[in-house]
């Protein structure tokens, strides 16, 4: 593996896992529990696809084919997407979707906030760009975290239930390959183990301040890494797909 | 025809320079901060521009309304580039360009007040309301009617307003 074929592959890794829980986001639209949280999704959304289409291009950059950015999006098929496994899970009810998004945008915050030293300009300059965009998403899911957490009883069990349900998902961020070794040694990637431990401590801090159980660690899903998916994957991209799919030609 | 021979740098700058924000439309791409860099080579033009969030719709708009502004003026051979680097940031929108947002009845960001908590917003920030210019104002959601903005309430005139929020 070249250092050029070991970094489309960050790429895609980083803008598909932006690009799905954008999609994910986007469901919600016209579908939030209130008018303020309605908005405030879909702009989430937004900032995940605006993110998403940065890193699609160039890895259609460095791959040097002409693929574009919605080549990569509406022409790739599950086992060619390596996104996180967390990012596609259901939104479920609105805590489920503020516990999966809080572990997603705390990962997101620390990776961003190292990758802004990347020997890579575009990645250093993504990042830097990126973070103040998730501190943002960050805040927003930690505030519902704790608000919820220390809520009522019914509140309170209900966000309790979603991170013991979602917890067998966040293993599958911290995975490491050949890819990330190669990119570590030439300081473009980060070391996944350095993510963990800054990304546990945010964890820890909400959750306890939230007066919510961290889960315990046991067994643990593992796919991101070589495009092995939930079959969940699969409907979200079918209906994201469909249109230039049907119509390969549309203009609007 | 040779561009560097019909127009100066500052005379470009200038048609690029009144292109007005399509979404908030009294304030140029300019006064934004979106307007980064002009080369004018003999034969093509080239403008870069930065986005101000990554997924801001009116990007795209920004470039078709360069490079139409461009053509009227006889500049066929047109490139928008977009940067990422150096991030935009709110501290880049000029003085001017922060009394027209208040007029238009947007508050603007406070300078250099960058919200540092990251977990939990960092205690109070004043925002005064752009209606009445009261100080006693509240904070409804940080994400608005677009991504630059978050959602207030004054509570003394109980109009609501946009924060132009910082970044």
């Amino acid at each position: 593996m070249t250092t050029k074929e070991a970094l489309i592959n960050y790429c895609l890794r980083i803008g598909d896992t932006s690009l799905i829980l954008g999609q994910r986001m986007s469901e919600w639209c016209s579908n939030g529990p209130i008018l303020e949280e309605d908005i405030a999704m879909t702009n989430i959304a937004l900032d995940h696809i605006g993110q998403a289409r940065t890193m699609l291009t160039y890895a259609g950059e460095l791959e040097g084919k002409g693929r574009t950015e919605d080549d990569f999006a509406y022409k790739r098929h599950e086992r060619e997407y390596f996104n996180s496994l967390l990012s596609e899970r259901p939104n479920g009810h609105f805590g489920d979707t503020v516990a999966r998004n809080f572990l997603q945008s705390a990962y997101f915050y620390h990776l961003y906030n190292a990758l802004t030293s990347s020997k890579d300009l575009m990645i250093a300059a993504h990042a830097a760009k990126s973070l103040k965009e998730v501190t943002y998403h960050l805040r927003h899911s930690a505030e519902w975290v704790v608000r919820l957490g220390d809520g009522t009883d019914e509140s309170k069990d209900k966000i309790q239930t979603s991170f013991d349900e979602i917890w067998e998902y966040t293993g599958d961020l911290f995975e490491m390959n050949e890819v990330d070794e190669l990119l570590l040694k030439e300081g473009i990637a980060v070391d996944q183990k350095n993510i963990k431990a800054v990304w546990d401590k945010t964890i820890n801090e909400v959750l306890d301040r939230a007066t919510l159980q961290r889960p315990k660690d046991a067994y643990m899903h593992s796919g991101r890494l070589n495009a092995i998916h939930s079959e969940y994957l699969g409907h979200l991209l079918a209906e994201m797909q469909f249109l230039p799919r049907a119509y390969p030609d549309a203009k609007w | 025809m040779n561009y560097n021979e019909k127009y100066s740098k500052e005379q470009v700058w200038e048609f690029l320079a009144e292109i007005p924000d399509p979404e908030i439309p009294v304030i140029t791409i300019e006064e934004l901060g979106v307007l980064r860099e002009l080369e004018i080579l003999p034969n093509k033009v080239i403008v870069t521009i930065t986005p101000t969030y990554t997924g801001c719709p009116a990007m795209k708009m920004f470039e078709d309304d360069i490079l139409k502004t461009l053509h009227a003026k006889g500049i066929a051979n047109a490139e928008v580039k977009m940067v990422y680097s150096p991030a935009w940031t709110t501290d880049w929108i000029t003085e001017e360009a922060r009394e027209k947002l208040r007029i238009y009845g947007i508050a603007p960001p406070v300078k250099g007040s960058q919200d540092k908590g990251i977990l939990f917003s960092s205690g109070p920030k004043i925002v005064k309301c752009p209606r009445c210019n009261s100080s006693n104002t509240s904070l409804k959601s940080q994400f608005g009617s677009t991504a630059c903005k978050a959602l207030y309430t004054c509570d003394d005139c109980l109009e609501p307003f946009d924060y132009f929020k910082c970044i």
